[in-house]
């Protein structure tokens, strides 16, 4: 038994509840609790975390003080000499900065068009948030479902703010990619006679949740890197890129890159450039654990931004209602939506369920804090921190002994590994750091505002307003991500080599800075979080 | 750290840091004062990024984990090995099949299998990799793609291997094979795909899209939910 004490007596009263829980129904939040509960309990609407951008094309809105932190920094490169007119160290028609899910599929599609790709990626080629995404993708492509009925979702989640091209985009080729997907060999979990099974999700209105497991991410991320290494696609890791270049009409024309194990600068030149960065959980927004990868810092919206890319809604992030809480070592690990999914409910101190267990996560992550902070009702930890009980044995109760082993392989094993089975004993959870709903503003080919400058997936903004979806951010990827790396190649063909390479837009940049002195000694994009003698 | 954390002894590559005990060994390295580089990546043990060898002060043996999800324990002699170098076969996945002529091409090292099961000794996801190698020897994919499908990729079992096999990336191939091939395609993703190429699911869309917030908001409050 992992809980002792106290704890374990608390445990005790969640499993002598829950025969009698099987089958009974919590009631959804209407329109009015919804927003009554974000706007008390959900960080992004507590004014002490925000401030007000001093620099840059969104000089004036207002951003997480973590961000604002690194979007007012002076470059990398401010004191260093970089001649721009040697011959560069790589020269490629596409560039692809980053190598998740959205770098892979703009790699396979613009490698497809014929033109020359490269990806450079700052960790491993496939060390990304889509790694790690487990719970699945959704993509209304069942009889009973339409995109129609998925953009309502979408918007609705989104609190109707999406960018509505955007989420069109989205919806209408998310059965396009679980095509191309299957087409390439990704391990779908399926039927005998090949039907997809799917499941709901948080704010879905039909089962459209595609799933490889519970390693979803994982089995899309590995297929499009194998897929993209067999093409031969140039891919230079533990490589960044910590400025872009411009041409002589200020569109994009490559990257300053950095070999993270030499600390030796480079530089690229390509027609066209793709932001995949992904997101920035690693910058720990009000002290938050996040589920996000090591390489979450958000270098690509800073590179962005100081090129003149609109930003847009980069203020919302998204905490997962189901972060690890207990044992210390799974503290801000995701817990997969597919857990709440296949039934698991939250439940308080009392074993009384507060909320319905699909509420969308704004709202789930919200009412959490509500029942700890407000109510006083969540389970005190010997951490110090206090959790709620996420009931997932009742999973087997519900569907049959040994759903969570078959389902829920990646979550039993790593819970296993620090003393917890979650088939006979509750999760311990809080709300986590998991996505970064905003970013660079796109349009429907994933074109920033700066000509010759894409950007796709989780660090592109506008697709899901200020609250995405599970399952929407596996789909954004590969959707934008396909269409960054077909409109690049389409715009390289047609381009000549970029000349004047320079990088004025840094000088304009550092002159905002020294004119507001908003950057203090601060340098970026961070690359690398610093966990050290914590 | 407050004092009724104990400390535990650990050696990296070598050297002695005092670390808490409550800490993973990815944790730990850092609280020595390691900036990663390498050897950590998702943090959550789905990247196989941090493979990691230890033994233990007094013992023999040889054990594994991934750094980011084994916790450091007093005594603890280990070193990370962040990258192998591992063949990958590359393939067109149109021109291949799934049989045994045509993935005895790609990877034919996987027939010199010797039965040692130091590969499945090896596994921090203890998936019995052995076993799978011998699926796909006799060209079972549907069963090697099951046993396999919790690999991470993390190479230690390749770094035992005394035939040079490269499981992880030949079960990859096993496991694209029986999903092109052996499983069935679903049939009316299919015919939604053709329909929205065709453009009639457009007008649906059309008409949402272009609608004002207010009669979104209230589809969305009246929509029926499965």
């Amino acid at each position: 038994m992992p809980y002792k004490g106290k704890l374990g007596e608390l445990a005790k009263k969640v499993e002598a509840s829950r025969a009698s829980r099987v089958g009974v129904e919590f009631p959804r939040m209407t329109m009015d609790e919804r927003n009554d509960v974000l706007r008390n309990f959900h960080p992004d609407y507590n004014e002490d975390g925000f401030r007000e951008l001093k620099v840059g094309v969104n000089k004036g809105s207002r951003l997480t003080n973590e961000m604002a932190d690194i979007f007012e920094s002076w470059s990398l490169l401010r004191d260093v000499d970089f001649d721009l007119t040697a011959k560069p160290d790589y020269d490629v028609d596409v560039l692809i900065i980053g190598g998740g899910g959205a770098g892979a599929s703009a790699a396979l599609e613009a490698h497809a068009a014929g033109t020359k790709v490269m990806i450079a990626t700052k960790l491993r080629f496939g060390d990304a948030n889509t790694m790690m995404a487990q719970g699945g993708i959704q993509a209304a492509d069942k009889e009973n479902d339409t995109p129609a009925i998925h953009y309502l979702d979408v918007v609705g989640g989104g609190r109707f703010e999406n960018i509505p091209e955007l989420a069109r985009a989205l919806v209408m080729d998310a059965p396009l990619v679980i095509k191309w997907l299957e087409e390439m060999g990704t391990m779908f979990d399926k039927k005998e006679d090949g039907t997809m099974i799917t499941i709901h999700g948080g704010g879905t209105s039909r089962k459209r949740m595609h799933a490889a497991r519970d390693y979803t991410g994982a089995e899309i991320m590995r297929t499009l890197r194998d897929e993209v290494l067999n093409k031969g696609i140039e891919v230079v890791e533990f490589t960044a890129a910590v400025e872009l270049i411009l041409d002589q009409h200020g569109r994009a024309a490559g990257a300053v890159l950095q070999n993270l194990e030499t600390e030796q600068y480079m530089f690229a030149r390509a027609k066209t450039v793709i932001i995949a960065t992904g997101g920035s959980g690693r910058l720990h927004y009000r002290g938050f654990p996040t589920s996000n990868h090591y390489g979450a810092t958000a270098d690509g919206l800073v590179i962005g931004y100081r090129a003149g890319a609109k930003a847009i809604y980069a203020d919302s992030i998204q905490y997962h209602p189901t972060g690890g809480a207990y044992p210390p070592q799974l503290l801000g690990l995701l817990v997969t939506e597919k857990t709440r999914g296949l039934g698991a409910t939250p439940l308080n101190i009392n074993a009384e369920q507060f909320v319905y267990h699909l509420e969308t996560r704004d709202v789930a992550s919200a009412a959490i804090i509500r029942e700890c902070e407000e109510r006083g009702l969540g389970v005190p930890l010997p951490t110090g921190i206090t959790a709620v009980w996420l009931d997932s044995p009742i999973i087997d109760l519900i569907h049959g002994e040994g759903t969570v082993e078959r389902q829920l392989p990646a979550m039993l094993r790593q819970f296993q590994r620090f003393g917890v089975d979650i088939r006979k004993e509750p999760m311990l959870i809080y709300p986590t750091l998991h996505y970064q709903n905003g970013g660079l503003l796109i349009d429907e080919n994933g074109l920033s505002t700066v000509e010759h400058l894409y950007v796709a997936g989780e660090a592109a903004g506008g697709i899901h307003g200020t609250n995405r979806l599970m399952g929407n951010s596996l789909l954004d990827i590969i959707v934008f991500g396909r269409r960054a790396g077909r409109h690049a190649a389409a715009a390289s063909q047609d381009l000549s080599l970029p000349e004047g390479l320079n990088m004025g837009h840094l000088d304009v940049f550092h002159q905002e800075l020294e004119a507001t002195g908003a950057a203090d000694h601060r340098v970026g994009p961070m690359l690398l979080p610093h966990y050290t003698h914590r | 750290m407050s004092d009724d954390i104990k400390m535990v002894d650990i050696y990296v590559m070598g050297k002695r840091y005092t670390v808490p005990e409550t800490l993973t060994i990815m944790d730990g390295m850092e609280y020595a004062g390691y900036q990663l580089k390498r050897g950590c990546g998702c943090r959550a043990g789905f990247c196989g990024a941090c493979a990691t060898v230890y033994r233990m002060a007094g013992d023999y043996e040889l054990k594994v984990g991934l750094a980011c999800q084994t916790k450091v324990e007093d005594g603890m002699y280990l070193a990370q090995i962040p990258f192998f170098p591992g063949r990958k076969a590359t393939f067109d996945l149109e021109e291949i099949k799934p049989s045994v002529a045509h993935f005895a091409q790609l990877y034919p090292e996987v027939y010199r299998c010797l039965g040692c099961s130091s590969c499945t000794k090896v596994c921090p996801q203890d998936i019995d990799v052995m076993q799978y190698i011998a699926y796909i020897q006799r060209g079972d994919f549907e069963k090697a793609a099951d046993l396999s499908f919790d690999c991470l990729m993390c190479g230690l079992c390749v770094s035992r291997c005394p035939a040079n096999i490269v499981h992880y990336n030949a079960a990859l191939t096993a496991r694209r094979l029986y999903s092109r091939y052996v499983a069935k395609p679903d049939a009316y993703l299919a015919e939604r795909t053709r329909a929205i190429e065709e453009g009639k699911l457009d007008a649906e869309i059309d008409e949402l899209v272009r609608s004002e917030v207010d009669k979104l908001k209230e589809l969305y409050a009246n929509r029926d939910i499965e």
